[in-house]
This record gives C-alpha cells, structure tokens and sequence, in this order.
C-alpha cells in the first residue's frame, strides 16, 4: 500500500542523507521525497511517500525514529489528510492543440504560467493522481519536460506534527 | 573563565567525563590533538599498532566495563581503517566514541591529501555522528556524544573533527556541560504497564516456558533481575552468543547456549516451548533458523529498549519497550503479585513434565552432561581445551575470542557465570577482535584473567598488537587453537562442498608461533599431547605478569556441533556429529 510519511526532523548537516541511506541500506524504496525548513528554521519538515505491507511500514517508521536527528513522525495515510503535489509540465503547443490544451488545463484547475509561440508551461497543483490523470489527458506526444515537486500532505482537523 | 584551543578542549572533555583510556593512533589532522594531550592530559593514551585494533580494545574495554570506549584516529585511512571495528560495535549495540581527525574545514570537498568522508563512509554503522563546524562547539557536542553513545540501546557515535578547529592559537571558552538534552533523542525510559501486566499473566499460565536473553541483558545490566525472575518462576533460561554469562552458565535452570550452534535441548526448549520470554535479545537469523517455522505453538513476550528490534524477523504478542532492567524489575513484582493470590501458578505438574523432558534432552545430547565429540582420534579436542581453560581459570577468566570454529567451542563449553565475561564479535563476526579486545579488558582489570581464544587465522589479522602489548605490558593469555586451517571455512566445506577446499588451507605458510611471540618480547608455549594441557595451562597462568602464546595443536578436522540444518530448518533441526542429525 502506498504511505505518505511526514517526518520533523533538526535542519542539521547529514540528517536528510541519514534519511534517505536508511531507505537504501534497508531495501525500502522512495517513491517521492520533498524537504524543506518549517517556520521554526531549526526544523526541517520531511515527506515521502514508499509502497510497502504493514510489517515493511512499521519497520521504516520505527528505524526513522530510531534516527538522531528524528525529532517525531507521522503516517499521515493512516488518518484523513490533505496531500498537495505541484507539477510543472512544458508541452508542445501549436495550431488547434492550444486551444486543446488550454482547456484541459482549465478542467484541471491549472494554470499556464509561461507561454512562447509553440509552448505552454502550465502549473498542475493536486493529489498525486490527478497530476498523473492530467498527463494522461494531455498526451505523451505533447509533452516536453515534466517537473514534480514530491508529494508534501498534512492532516486534517486539529491534529499537527510540531514540538 | 578558562580560554582553550580545540585540540585542549578535546582533552580536558575526556578527562571531564571520566574517560579511563584512550585508544588511537596519531597523524597529521590529529597533531594539534595529540600536542594538546602531551601537555596536559591525564588520561593515559594506548598507541595500538592499527587503528582498527584501536576499535576493538576500546569495544573490548567497553563490553567488560559498560562505559564507552574512547578511540582516537586521524583523517582519511587512520578512519577508514577504524571502520571494522566500529562496525563491529554497533552490531552488537556497544558504547564507543570515535574522534576522527578531518582535513582543514576550507579544504573539505577538495579531495585534500588524507581526506576521507568519514561521516558518509560510517554512516550506515554509526548510531550517530556529528561534524564539528565551531571550536565553541567542542565540549557539548563530546558531551552529546558520550550521552548518544551509551543510552538507550548503545552504539558507536563519530566526531569527525576538522584540523584548524583544534589549532593551538585559536582559544575560546570552555565549559563542559554536566547534562545535555536532544528533544530529538529520548530514549524509553519504562516500559509500559499495561504490557508488563499482560507479560505477568502469559508467564503464569505458561506450561512449557523458556527465557530467550540476549546480550541486552549484559549491556542493560539487567543479569540480577534476570536470575531473580526466572527463579522465582522456576522456568528454564537459555543464552545468545551474545548473552552468555546474562545467566549464570552452572546453575541447573540455564540450557546453555541457543542457535546455529545451539544445545540441543536449548533449541529443542524453544520449538517446542508455549510461551517465550525474549529479553534483550532479537531474534537473529543465527538463532531462529527459517523463521516461518520457528517455534510454531509458542507465544511470544519480547522486552526490548529498542522498538525496531521488535517484530522485525520474528513477530511479538506481547511487545515491551523499556530498559530490560526496570521492566524486568516491574514484571517480578507483579509476578509475585500474582502469585500471592494464585499460589499454584504456574501449572506446577505442567512445569514439572517440561522439566522432565527437558532432563531427558539434556541427558541425551547436551554438551555438559558427557562428552559429544569423539575421544578416540589422537588429537588433542578444541573442545577439551575450552574445558581445561574453564578449569584453570575456575571459570572467572574473561574470555574474548576471535570467529571460527574455536569461538564456537569456546561459547560452548566456558561456563560464563557472569555477564560481560564473554567478549566476542557475534554480529558482524569480525576475525581479528580477540586479541586487540583482550587488550581493553586487561587495561580494565589488570588483576583478573584475560584469556584471548583464537586460531591460527583470525589471530594473524591482528598479530601486529603484540607490539603494543609489549610497549604498555599487558600480559594477556594467548590460546591459539590451531587446527592449520581456516577451521569454519573448512566446516562449511565439508558439509556443503564435498570436502572441496577452496582457500581455506595455508599450505606450509604459517609462522612459528612461539619464535613470532618472542620476536615481540613475549614467551611461547606449545602444546600437542592433551597429557601435558592442563599443566601447561595452569604454568601459564600462573605467569601474572607475562603474556604467553599458548599454541595448542587440536584436531584439524573436528566439527563444531550441533549445528542447525539449513537451508528450511526449523530450530529443533540439527546436525549431532557428523552422521547424525535430528
Ligand atoms: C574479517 C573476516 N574475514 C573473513 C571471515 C570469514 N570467516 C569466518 S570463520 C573463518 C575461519 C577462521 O579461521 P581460524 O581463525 O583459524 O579459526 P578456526 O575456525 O580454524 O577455529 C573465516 C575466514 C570473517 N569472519 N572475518
Ligand atoms: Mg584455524
């Protein structure tokens, strides 16, 4: 099943490479990882999201913890959360397709954020497969280059990861 | 206020903390370090001959004492060299703090001469490291070290130190913090009550129990209340590799050891057991066999500092997270608790047949209750010098060892009747511990036997320590079980490759023992009649103040046994000797 982690960790040299070798030394796989300071600038806020059974979950969650640098963690799949992910994506845009594209970005809630006579740059914010779904509905053949932040995700209601 | 130069401040921390002993090895990054620690330092410092010696003699120290071992190497291949050893502790969860020299902070990147990452390269096997980037930082971030390194479950930690922090001109405050908080880093203090109830009541409605301890027991210092509990209960204990001496080895409840190489009616306890409490141990693939037919009728209770070694391989009914101490503590009281109102709990006829089978196992095949190997061949046994050693020493020697054969024989037949007694490599199974381990353990204890097992294989990976003992006269015994082959190897090529011995034999390549400890300034001695072993054992250990090699010929083709089936064994699966198996 795929999980969405979210880990508080210190904003220290070497803590995200301790991270990310715990995935390799043990056989987990990242599918998407995203990091960034909180607005407390000691902390880093960390999320990823891994495919795994209950048994390989558990084990990530405890050897994260197990790391120094871990301040606290949380499954976010296991409760309901919001999860965001921005995509940016160049495609080819000529003749009819503009128009084409143009409005499949609208359905999609996007938006094109840089034009030039045969391209469209076009900003995609959302749940994982939406973005996927929005790539699909454009066409391989019109897409140029595709940039995905990593999915970042928050829990719903009162619940926070802080101190 | 007192102003101080890195490389000053690294030397009055150690002093600050208490630090017995410093193991290490200087070069150019350390020089300031080292300058500092000549002018002023009163903890003694051991110039090993290999940084990787350096390692073991201060994991050696630490296993017999508990407290850290303190190394100190320079930059680039004085750290990757430490790198075994560190290893090797943090497979076996010891306190270690490991200050490695780094090229000048400007030149780091720059692939300077000597640099290495060492944060990078021992990141994998480290339970923490840190990279110092401010002199000021010094003291608290030795501090956070020492802390790291020997609470919750221990480990090696770094402090990779750049070579222009220490500088001599460069002075700044010192002051060593008595206490440090990490709010990242806060270690199970108790276990949970609730869990430890519902230990109590699994124990007591147990009708075949058997207590599984590790060596968290020995780190967690927990052998008392071990004792304590499984007497009170009358269950049966059996000891890890790891564990050895966390239950006193001659009294009639221990089982002896478990595993690949296990007592016969220790596995059999286990697969057939109802109840399992685990304590500090966590459930090794050379202790379970094939896990998914690992002790198919039993419950499992497993206390355990450390979460993730719970459920890992093998899954837990009843988990508790806690310092194997205190939990252990909670759970005798609330045992007899228990008992007081339900005074015939445990089932005392269900208790009374487990042991009876039990007896039988035991008279059967176990190790102790006659000799299993085989008397008739010419050769003095491995197994008959374990005995011997055991004998002379009245079974108080510490013992560190090497890995192969000879560590089996010595796990097996040394009766360890207290914890940190036993020091030996068992996770990362590291030949050439013995001897540098033997080391620390002598510099703790000067007064005690330190008995050094080994073979004519792992002891030539770090020979070179003869010199150092030499140097500080560290009179450690050596027992050199030569068997003129990598014994193990050889074992495993016997049973699995046709007797093909593919580079496990030396030819006639081997040195003369005696003449090599001589040419370090000791004295040999060699042994090849088993009429003339014990008295040559108790000569040499009556020798206090020297170090002798005793190079004892043994059987060249004995077997360790028993020996787990494998591959889809189950723990009861095992080989007796070499044409029997269960
Ligand atoms: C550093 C290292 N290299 C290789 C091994 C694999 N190995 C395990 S036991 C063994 C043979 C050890 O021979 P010896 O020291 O003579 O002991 P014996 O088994 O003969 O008693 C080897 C090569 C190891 N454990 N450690
Ligand atoms: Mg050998």
């Amino acid at each position: 099943m795929r999980r969405i982690i979210s880990v508080l960790m210190e904003n220290e040299p070497g803590a995200l490479s301790r991270v990310v070798g715990l995935f390799s030394q043990r056989g987990y796989n990242i599918e998407t990882l995203n990091v960034a300071p909180t607005e407390d600038p000691t902390m880093s806020r960390l999320t990823l999201t891994t495919i795994g059974d209950d048994h390989k979950i558990e084990q990530i969650t405890k050897h994260l913890n197990r790391l120094v640098d871990v301040v606290k963690l949380v499954d976010l799949s296991e409760g309901a959360h919001i999860e965001r992910e921005l995509m940016l994506v160049k495609v080819r845009a000529t003749g009819a397709q503009r128009a084409e594209i143009k409005r499949c970005t609208d359905i999609f809630r996007g938006q094109i954020v840089d034009v030039g006579p045969s391209v469209y740059t076009i900003q995609v914010t959302g749940a994982a497969d939406k973005l996927d779904s929005f790539l699909e509905a454009v066409g391989e053949a019109a897409i140029m280059e595709v940039v995905r932040s990593g999915v970042s995700g928050i829990a719903r209601g009162e619940k926070v990861l802080s101190l | 206020m007192e102003l101080l130069s890195g490389g000053e401040m690294i030397a009055r921390a150690l002093e600050d903390e208490g630090v017995e002993f410093i193991f290490g090895y200087p070069g150019g990054a350390v020089l300031h370090i080292y300058d500092a620690l000549f002018k002023s330092c009163k903890v003694p410092h051991i110039l090993v001959r290999h940084e990787q010696a350096a390692t073991h003699a201060a994991d050696g120290y630490a296993r017999a004492t508990g407290k850290p071992g303190v190394v100190l190497v320079t930059s680039g291949p004085g750290a990757t060299n430490a790198i075994t050893g560190i290893a090797t502790a943090y497979m076996d969860s010891i306190p270690m703090v490991v200050l490695s020299g780094q090229v000048m902070s400007h030149l780091i990147g720059e692939d300077a001469f000597q640099e290495t990452d060492m944060l990078g390269i021992s990141r994998p096997i480290v339970k923490h490291s840190f990279q110092v980037t401010k002199t000021e930082e010094i003291p608290e971030m030795i501090k956070k070290a020492f802390y790291i390194a020997s609470s919750g479950r221990p480990g090696p930690v770094v402090v990779d130190l750049p070579k222009d922090l220490t500088n001599p001109h460069d002075k700044y405050e010192y002051n060593y913090p008595k206490k440090v908080k990490l709010r990242s880093y806060t270690p199970a203090s108790r276990g949970h009550s609730g869990q430890i109830k519902k230990a109590a009541s699994l124990l007591l409605a147990a009708k075949r129990p058997v207590i599984y301890a590790g060596g968290g027991v020995v780190q967690g210092n927990a052998s008392p209340q071990l004792r304590e509990l499984a007497q009170e209960l009358n269950f049966p204990v059996t000891n890890t590799l790891m564990g050895l001496g966390a239950y006193p080895g001659s009294d009639r409840q221990f089982l002896g050891m478990l595993g690949m190489h296990g007592f016969y009616e220790a596995n059999n306890a286990m697969h057939h057991s109802d109840v399992i409490l685990a304590v500090g141990a966590r459930f090794d693939d050379r202790v379970t066999n094939t896990t998914s037919k690992f002790c198919p009728g039993a419950k499992i209770i497993h206390i355990d500092i450390d979460p993730a070694a719970i459920s890992k391989t093998v899954n837990a009914d009843v988990p508790i997270v806690g310092p194997v101490d205190s939990v252990l503590t909670e759970l005798i009281a609330l045992v007899r608790e228990l008992r007081a109102e339900e005074p015939t709990l445990p089932d005392q006829d269900a208790l009374g047949h487990w042991w009876k089978q039990i007896d039988e196992w035991r008279d059967h095949h176990g190790l102790w209750t006659a000799p299993r190997y085989d008397t008739t061949t010419p050769y003095i046994k491995p197994q008959q010098v374990i005995e011997t050693l055991c004998k002379v020493t009245g079974g108080k020697a510490f013992v560190t060892s090497d890995v192969g054969q000879h560590q089996m024989f010595a796990a097996q037949y040394y009766k360890f009747d207290e914890p940190r007694r036993w020091i030996n490599s068992g996770g990362l199974g590291t030949m050439g511990f013995g001897l540098p381990a033997a080391m620390g353990v002598k510099l703790a204890f000067p007064d005690a036997d330190v008995a050094c097992v080994t073979g004519e294989g792992s002891i030539q990976m770090n020979i070179q320590e003869l010199s150092t003992c030499a140097q500080y006269k560290i009179p450690v015994k050596i027992l050199n079980l030569y068997n003129g082959y990598l014994g193990m190897v050889k074992q495993w090529q016997d049973m699995q490759y046709d007797g093909r011995y593919s580079e496990s034999v030396y030819e006639d390549s081997l040195p003369d023992f005696i003449k090599l400890a001589e040419a370090y300034q000791h004295s040999g001695v060699k042994v090849t009649q088993l009429s003339d072993l014990e008295e040559a054992m108790k000569e040499v250990f009556a020798r206090k103040n020297e170090l002798v090699f005793m190079d004892i010929h043994v059987d060249p083709h004995e077997h360790v046994y028993p020996m787990h089936v494998a591959p889809n064994g189950s723990m009861r699966d095992m080989w007796l000797n070499k044409t029997e198996r269960t």
